[in-house]
C-alpha cells in the first residue's frame, strides 16, 4: 500500500435497533483507508471484519439507484458515490455516520422514508395525457423543450435534499425539495396535461413551495446536481404565471417587492410587512416594530430613503415585467 | 499596500432597519483606509422573493446595479449576504448564457446602460479576509476581543451554493466548514466557539409565510449558541442579525426555551477590536442590549 494514498481515520457508526434499542449509540472504529475507497467500502469492510451486525441499504453501487444514501459529519452523502478522501479533506479525519433521518432509524443507518415517499407520490410524479394505444410514431419531444426540465429528471430520489431541509424537519406537512423537484420535472413537460392540477397543489399553504426557507440546503447536498430550490423558484415563477396564485401573505410578500421597487427602488421594509399581512395581520408584528422603532431601526413613511435615478428604475420595472398579480 | 477600493452596494437594511450596519462598515472602512463608493443609484436586489414573482425583472434590476459598479470599473462590495447570493447569482447567469445576457441588455439599453460583466463582486467580509488580509488586521487591533467568547453566524447565502461561493470567494470557503467568520473572530483576538447551528439557516425569508418553522429555526441557532458557552453571536448577514436580535420572544416560544444573546454585525465585531466607539458603531440600535461594552 503506497503511504502517500492511505491514512488512518476514525469512524464514529450510529447504532440503533428499534426492536431491542431504547436509545442510540455510537461504535467506533479506527482504518486505513487507501484513497480508492468510497464510504461504501468502509461500511462493508466494517461488517464484514469488524461487526457483521452493521445494518445499511446498499444496491446499485453506481450512484444511480440512491438506497445507500446515509450523512456523514452532518452531510447528506451517497455512500457508493462519496470518496473518503473528499470526506477527510472537508472534516479531517474524524467521520461520523448517520441515517439521513436519526428519528426515522429503523435499523442503525437504515431508515422508514415512507414521509418521503408519500410526499413524493402527493404531487402526482408521472406524465398525464392522452394516449394513442396504437401509435405510428414515437413522441418527440424537441432539445429545446426537453432542455427546459433542466436537470430535474436526474433525481434519484435518494432523499438526501429532502433529510437535510431545515423546513421538513419542523413542518411535517412540507412537501420538501425532492417533491417539488418532481413536482417541477412533471409539470414542465410539454406532453403533460396535468400542469396546472399539479401547480395548485404545490401552492398550498404548510405544504406548498411558499414555505421553503431558501436555506440552498438542498442545492447543496444533492448528489446529482439537481438544484432543487432552483425548481421550487420556478415552481413559484410558474404559479404566478398560470394566474393561479392565491391572494395570501406569501404571494403578497413575493409581489410586494415589486411594488415597493417601482414606488423606492429600494424596498420599504415596513411597508412590505404591511402590505403582505393585511391591515389586520400586520397587527401582530406591532410589539416588535415598537421595540425597533425605540432603537431607531423603523424609518418612517415621510423619510423613505429612495435610490438616486428612480426614473430609470421605474422605467425598467414597467417594460420589464412578465407578470402581473 | 495600494489603497483598497470598492463601488458599495449597501442593499435596503442598511438604509432602514440596520443603521447600525451602514455606520460601522463606514467606521471600519475608514479605519483600514479602504475607499468606498456608494452605489447611490442601486436598486433593491430583490432579496429572493422577486425571484419568485418576476425572475426576469430581477435579472434587469441586479444587471443594472452591477452596471454602475462597472462604470467605476471596481469590484462590487455587498453588506448583506442575501444581496451577495442575488447579485452574484445574476452575474453567474448573465456570464454564462450569451441569449440571456443580450436580452437583459436590451432592457438596459432603454436607460443607457450595459452589462458587460467586468466587475467582480465580493462581501465586505472577503474583502477583509481575502483583499486586506487578517494578519494586517491582527496588526491593527488594539482593544483585542480576548475575554469573549464569541459565536460565529456565517448566514446561509455566503457559503452555499459552493459553485457560486467558489466563484466569488476565491474556493476557500466550505459549505460544511467554514473558516472566514471564525479566522476573523480569533484575528480580533477572541474565542471562536464552535456549534452546529453556526451555518444552519436563522430563518428570516420565511418569517411572514411560516412563522413557526423561522422561529424554531432562529430558536436552534441561539440557543445552540448559548450552549456553546458564547458571550455574542456575530454574523456578516443583516438579515441573520435582524431575526436573531428582534425575535427572540417568539424563538424562545417556538422552543420552550428562553434564548436571547447579543448579536453583533461583523463589522461591529472588528470596528470594537479596532478601537472604534460604541456610538461609531451604533451599538444603541440593537433590541437585545449589548452591554458589555
Amino acid at each position: 500500500m503506497d503511504a502517500l494514498t492511505s491514512q488512518k481515520v476514525t469512524f464514529k457508526v450510529f447504532r440503533f435497533n428499534e426492536e431491542t434499542d431504547y436509545l442510540p449509540y455510537f461504535n467506533t472504529y479506527t482504518l486505513d483507508v487507501t484513497h480508492e475507497e468510497v464510504v461504501l467500502d468502509i461500511l462493508n469492510r466494517i461488517k464484514w471484519d469488524h461487526d457483521g451486525s452493521l445494518s445499511y441499504r446498499r444496491s446499485c453501487r453506481h450512484g444511480i439507484c440512491g438506497v445507500c444514501s446515509i450523512k456523514a459529519n452532518g452531510k447528506g452523502i451517497l455512500a457508493c458515490k462519496t470518496r473518503l478522501f473528499d470526506l477527510v479533506e472537508t472534516f479531517g479525519n474524524e467521520i461520523t455516520f448517520e441515517p439521513l433521518s436519526t428519528k426515522r432509524a429503523i435499523k442503525d443507518l437504515i431508515i422508514d422514508k415512507k414521509d418521503f415517499w408519500d410526499k413524493h407520490a402527493a404531487v402526482n410524479p408521472y406524465i398525464t395525457g392522452e394516449i394513442d394505444e396504437n401509435p405510428v410514431q414515437e413522441h418527440l419531444v424537441s432539445p429545446l423543450d426537453a432542455e427546459k426540465l433542466l436537470e430535474a429528471d436526474y433525481c434519484i430520489q435518494c432523499g438526501a435534499c429532502h433529510y437535510s431541509c431545515p423546513a421538513v424537519a419542523i413542518n411535517e406537512e412540507y412537501f420538501g425539495p425532492a417533491a417539488f423537484a418532481a413536482a417541477y420535472r412533471f409539470s414542465a413537460d410539454v406532453r403533460d396535461e396535468d400542469s396546472l392540477e399539479r401547480l395548485h397543489l404545490v401552492n398550498q399553504e404548510a405544504s406548498g413551495v411558499w414555505d421553503c426557507v431558501k436555506c440552498m440546503e438542498c442545492a447543496e447536498v444533492c448528489p446529482k446536481e439537481v438544484n432543487p430550490i432552483e425548481k421550487i423558484t420556478k415552481l413559484h415563477n410558474m404559479v404566478f404565471e398560470a394566474n393561479i396564485a392565491k391572494n395570501n401573505v406569501a404571494t403578497r410578500h413575493a409581489v410586494g417587492f415589486a411594488h415597493s421597487i417601482a414606488k423606492h427602488g429600494l424596498l420599504d421594509e415596513g411597508e412590505l410587512v404591511r402590505y403582505s399581512e393585511g391591515n389586520i395581520g400586520v397587527l401582530k408584528h406591532v410589539p416588535v416594530a415598537l421595540k425597533m422603532f425605540s432603537k431607531g431601526k423603523i424609518v418612517l413613511p415621510w423619510n423613505m430613503p429612495k435610490a438616486d435615478k428612480l426614473d430609470e428604475i421605474k422605467k425598467l420595472v414597467k417594460s420589464s415585467s412578465t407578470v402581473k398579480f | 499596500m495600494k489603497q483598497l477600493k470598492y463601488a458599495l452596494f449597501t442593499g435596503c437594511t442598511a438604509k432602514e432597519s440596520t443603521p447600525e450596519q451602514m455606520m460601522s462598515t463606514l467606521a471600519v472602512a475608514k479605519k483600514l483606509g479602504i475607499e468606498l463608493i456608494e452605489l447611490t443609484e442601486a436598486s433593491c436586489c430583490g432579496a429572493s422573493h422577486l425571484q419568485d414573482y418576476d425572475d426576469f425583472l430581477s435579472l434587469v434590476l441586479n444587471a443594472r446595479n452591477i452596471a454602475y459598479a462597472e462604470k467605476h470599473a471596481l469590484t462590487m462590495v455587498t453588506i448583506c449576504n442575501t444581496c451577495q447570493l442575488n447579485t452574484a447569482m445574476t452575474k453567474h447567469r448573465l456570464d454564462h448564457n450569451a441569449e440571456l445576457k443580450a436580452k437583459v441588455n436590451e432592457k438596459l439599453a432603454e436607460v443607457g446602460l450595459e452589462y458587460k460583466g467586468t466587475s467582480q463582486i465580493t462581501h465586505f467580509l472577503y474583502a477583509l479576509i481575502d483583499d486586506f488580509g487578517l494578519d494586517k488586521i491582527k496588526e491593527m487591533v488594539v482593544k483585542p476581543l480576548s475575554q469573549f467568547n464569541i459565536a460565529p453566524f456565517y448566514g446561509c447565502h455566503n457559503i452555499r451554493p459552493s459553485e457560486l461561493q467558489n466563484e466569488t470567494h476565491k474556493g476557500h470557503e466550505s459549505a460544511y466548514t467554514p473558516t472566514s467568520l471564525d479566522d476573523l473572530i480569533v484575528a480580533c483576538g477572541g474565542l471562536s466557539v464552535d456549534y452546529v447551528e453556526k451555518t444552519k439557516c436563522c430563518g428570516f425569508h420565511a418569517e411572514l409565510q411560516a412563522p413557526r418553522t423561522a422561529a424554531v429555526l432562529t430558536g436552534n441557532a441561539v440557543a445552540g449558541a448559548m450552549d456553546a458557552n458564547a458571550d455574542w453571536m456575530v454574523t456578516p448577514c443583516p438579515l441573520c442579525h435582524l431575526k436573531l436580535d428582534t425575535q427572540t420572544h417568539h424563538a424562545s416560544v417556538a422552543i420552550g426555551r428562553d434564548v436571547s444573546l447579543p448579536v453583533l454585525h461583523m463589522q461591529q465585531m472588528v470596528g470594537l477590536a479596532l478601537g472604534c466607539t460604541s456610538e461609531e458603531l451604533g451599538l444603541k440600535h440593537h433590541v437585545t442590549k449589548v452591554d458589555f461594552v
